[in-house]
């Protein structure tokens, strides 16, 4: 019993991190209408910011209450390098063919990857001060570490608030509608421009509050962000493109069978989540939530 | 005799009736007009005749033949070819291309992969014939994007035209052309048609073009056929009239 | 019409011919003059040349974007692992004797699936399905060696004339090995200039430019798009099989999706909307990165930003961008 549920808890802490990934890339489809291959690399880079910035703090004496401030901090480093590209980079591009979108995209993964090696020199960079700060908590005789449900909760919280955006503000307005109709949007006075690079730094901010939280957790790798693509990608599949509750509901399902699947069949783990995304494809291209649009 | 016969064709948008228990009836070897304002459901007549929609009820006969379900490859093979209103053309492909293409289809020859296309003298005569008979000969090597407007509108047709159908259809084969042109294009075209002992349908807004060139008329409206007759009979008929005057044509 | 035959096929030949020829005899002469590792480094660039001209017929000539063509192309290189190492197979015709009906089963499995899609869908089924077999190659460890990959010897050539074991094999085979790669990559350019130039060739084409017109052909579309696939996974599937005895080793590193973008950017890099533009592309970008690799730490960086600015200034690639200079200067010597 206890162990059903601390795994039910790392599904839900996995779901947290994935989904912060998976809607900012979907995010950024619907709106733009463009595959962010660089997506996961914001993740990584988060990850290595805040990793970098709790260590600094950690020199520098700030007592470790303190260091959770960080967190956000890391995601809005992201953010920074989010609004240089999109109207440097991807603003040039969107009315070009998808295979120049996605070779802009996935120049900017090498590029990314690579200067996250020239800066933090390759090696892995914890930040476990933070997860150590936090009390475990005994469930059934077994110990849970209290950080994962903090993670949880960012998860949850990050979810609500950007439903509230999307769904309960006048941007969130400006943004569907963009997203409805890029051209529409414009004739009726909307700054496209405007909408376009504050929902690319939503969906890099989400990605690099992804990266940060889970670092206190896991050591931020060269590489991370690489894989965490493929399996944004896979929620995103099964949810639908450009679908905040697909993003959801798919972060949840990819989350659960991973648990599932390491426990019960580690060696086609990985495999069954694509499988399932292809079979989503296949059988409802738009994925369980998203539009016919 | 009816080359082409639809029963009591049905087909629904939302609450818009695009065609509305529509009996229309292609005779053989004529040049027929189809007639009507934007939106009288030509379109989706045709639309509905070439499988490119499905109706929601009524019979489509082709030759007798109920070809209501019938594919859209399972129709040109039978013999209806159609063109369409925006310009469809093969941009990357040069104009010698898009003709053969269509007669390598037709001759079930397009899936060969082991032979050059150009190769094929019998394939190569017959594209560049249908080429000389649209006066497009002597654009055999270019790209299909470099053309002209009315040269474009022309291979459009010239594309439909190599399947060697028996039945025709052509969606506005004149729009976006000047006046000058629209003329050219439907000596053109005409000529070839009949020639080629092709039955054709013609959908089109311009009436002196209409009058000049069809043997027959079927006007819609909303949906439904409103009148069927020669020009001189459609030209005497007060409906046609009424709507023609009352509801001025846009272009 | 006879007597006319033999002239007009020389006028489709000529051209390609005029470029083909000259270039095919410095590729033969070339390992003579430059030495062991740089004909090494020929023959990598010949592989990427042949993965790109089978992945360009999707892209190129069917408008079809796969971001899962590392499947193809480590199908092909783990063929050859297992066939060296469980049926202790060492003859290169044999790889790919075997190797072309397997990769050619699997991509007509997946590609019937892939095609169902187009556009950013195709590109994302194509990536998941990749994504299948990499993580089946990183997980399935005691089958495929996971991270440390399968070792595969030198293979014998020529059905076992040419055997390149014991000391001093390696430049021999390096000689030898450039050659064979050459004379596949020639049969390869061959087939797929016919294909492209065939009556299939064309309906993809005009498939790629307009799907509704060309179904309106009677053309059915889908099945066109299929033994596209087909034939692309296949041909990207034997580069795969060439690439593993010249590199002796496979790792899941080429199922992995970043090695899909490098066959994207090598395609792209030559020119996707011509003919050689995959070649001169694959050749090309072999040299780019092996350089990098070579003089920097920070390789991925600096192909990163070529590929941007690549993307950003030269769109239609290197082929594109020599043949536009060429009809430039070839209408001002006629001005």
């Amino acid at each position: 019993m206890a162990i059903l549920i601390i795994q039910t808890l790392n599904s839900l802490f996995y779901a947290s991190v994935l989904f912060l990934i998976a809607a900012g890339l979907s995010l950024i489809f619907g709106v733009m209408r463009i595959v962010n291959l660089a997506h996961g690399n914001f993740y990584g880079v988060g990850a290595f910011v805040t990793a970098w910035l709790i260590g600094v703090a950690i020199a520098l004496g700030v007592p470790t209450p303190w260091l959770f401030l960080l967190l956000p901090v890391g995601a809005a480093a992201v953010v920074l390098i989010g609004i240089v590209i999109e109207p440097l980079l991807l603003r040039p591009i969107y009315r070009r063919a998808e295979e120049y979108q996605l070779l802009v995209t996935f120049g900017l993964v090498l590029i990314l990857e690579d200067l996250i090696k020239l800066i933090w020199g390759g090696l892995p960079l914890t930040a476990d001060t933070l997860m150590d700060a936090l009390p475990s908590i005994p469930i059934g005789g077994l110990i849970y570490p209290g950080y994962n449900l903090v993670v949880i909760g960012i998860g949850v919280v990050a979810a609500l608030a950007l439903w509230m955006v999307i769904y309960r503000t006048k941007f969130g307005v400006m943004l569907r509608a963009t997203s409805q109709d890029r051209r529409m949007a414009s004739a009726l006075g909307l700054d496209v421009g405007r909408v376009y690079v504050l929902a690319f730094a939503i969906g890099c901010f989400m990605a690099g509050l992804g990266g940060a939280i889970i670092v206190p957790s896991q050591a931020a790798v060269l590489g991370m962000g690489i894989d965490a693509l493929v399996l944004a990608f896979v929620v995103v599949v099964i949810g639908g493109l450009g679908s905040l509750k697909g993003a959801l509901v798919g972060a949840l399902i990819v989350s659960f069978v991973r648990t599932a699947g390491v426990q019960f069949f580690p060696e086609i783990e990985l495999a069954v989540l694509y499988l399932i995304a292809a079979v989503v494809l296949l059988v409802k291209p738009t994925g369980l939530f998203g539009s016919t649009a | 005799m009816a080359l082409l016969r639809t029963e009591h064709l049905q087909k629904q948008f939302g609450n818009t009736r695009a065609c509305d228990d529509v009996n229309f009836v292609v005779n053989q070897g004529e040049f027929l007009s189809l007639v009507g304002s934007n939106g009288a459901g030509k379109t989706t007549l045709v639309n509905l005749i070439s499988a490119h929609l499905q109706p929601d009820s009524g019979q489509i006969l082709f030759e007798g033949r109920d070809i209501t379900r019938a594919s859209v490859t399972e129709r040109i093979k039978a013999g209806i070819a159609r063109s369409f209103q925006i310009v469809n053309l093969f941009d990357g492909l040069s104009v010698f291309d898009n003709v053969a293409l269509s007669v390598f289809s037709r001759d079930g020859k397009a899936t060969r992969m082991a032979a050059l296309a150009e190769r094929d003298d019998a394939v190569a005569g017959e594209a560049l014939e249908v080429l000389e008979q649209f006066g497009l000969a002597d654009k055999r090597d270019t790209m299909a994007a470099g053309l002209a407007q009315g040269e474009r509108k022309l291979l459009d047709v010239a594309v439909a035209y190599a399947l060697r159908p028996k039945l025709l259809f052509l969606d506005e084969p004149t729009s976006g052309v000047s006046t000058r042109d629209k003329a050219q294009i439907m000596d053109t075209v005409s000529a070839v048609v009949r020639a080629g002992k092709v039955t054709a349908v013609v959908i089109e807004h311009d009436m002196d073009v209409v009058f000049r060139y069809s043997d027959r008329i079927v006007m819609m409206h909303e949906g439904a056929m409103l009148a069927d007759g020669t020009p001189d009979e459609i030209r005497a008929n007060k409906d046609v009239a009424n709507i023609l005057l009352g509801a001025p044509l846009s272009d | 019409m006879t007597a006319a035959a033999p002239s007009s096929l020389l006028r489709t030949l000529a051209p390609p011919a005029a470029i083909g020829l000259p270039v095919l005899a410095l590729l033969i002469v070339l390992p003579q003059v430059i030495g062991v590792y740089q004909t090494q480094l020929l023959a990598y660039g010949l592989v990427m040349a042949v993965a790109a001209l089978g992945f360009n017929l999707l892209l190129g000539y069917t408008g079809l974007l796969s971001f899962g063509h590392s499947a193809y192309f480590g199908l092909g290189a783990y063929t050859v692992a297992f066939l060296a190492r469980d049926l202790g197979i060492h003859s290169m015709e044999l790889y790919i004797l075997i190797g072309l009906p397997v990769s050619a089963l699997v991509s007509a499995l997946l590609g019937y699936v892939c095609v169902r899609h187009t556009r950013i869908f195709f590109g994302i089924l194509t990536l998941a399905l990749s994504q299948v077999l990499w993580s089946l190659a990183l997980k399935l460890f005691w089958v495929t060696g996971g991270t440390d990959g399968l070792r595969v010897p030198r293979p014998t050539l020529l059905a076992g004339t040419l055997n390149f074991a014991g000391s001093g094999g390696y430049p021999r085979f390096i000689n030898s090995y450039y050659y064979y790669c050459l004379a596949v990559f020639v049969i390869c350019v061959i087939v797929m200039w016919v294909i492209v130039h065939s009556p299939f060739g064309k309906a993809l084409q005009a498939i790629r430019d307009n799907e509704t017109r060309a179904r309106f052909l009677g053309l059915r579309v889908r099945r066109f798009r299929w033994i596209a696939f087909l034939i692309s996974g296949t041909v990207t599937a034997l580069a795969g099989i060439l690439w593993v005895p010249l590199n002796g080793l496979t790792t899941p590193e080429v199922l992995y999706w970043p090695f899909s973008g490098e066959i994207v950017f090598a395609t792209i890099l030559g020119g996707f909307r011509t003919f050689a533009g995959p070649l001169v592309g694959g050749i090309a970008f072999n040299y780019i990165k092996t350089y990098a690799v070579a003089s920097t730490e920070y390789w991925q960086l600096l192909l990163g930003v070529v590929l941007v600015v690549m993307v950003m200034t030269l769109p239609s690639g290197i082929v594109g961008a020599v043949s536009t200079l060429a009809a430039k200067l070839r209408r001002k010597r006629e001005a």
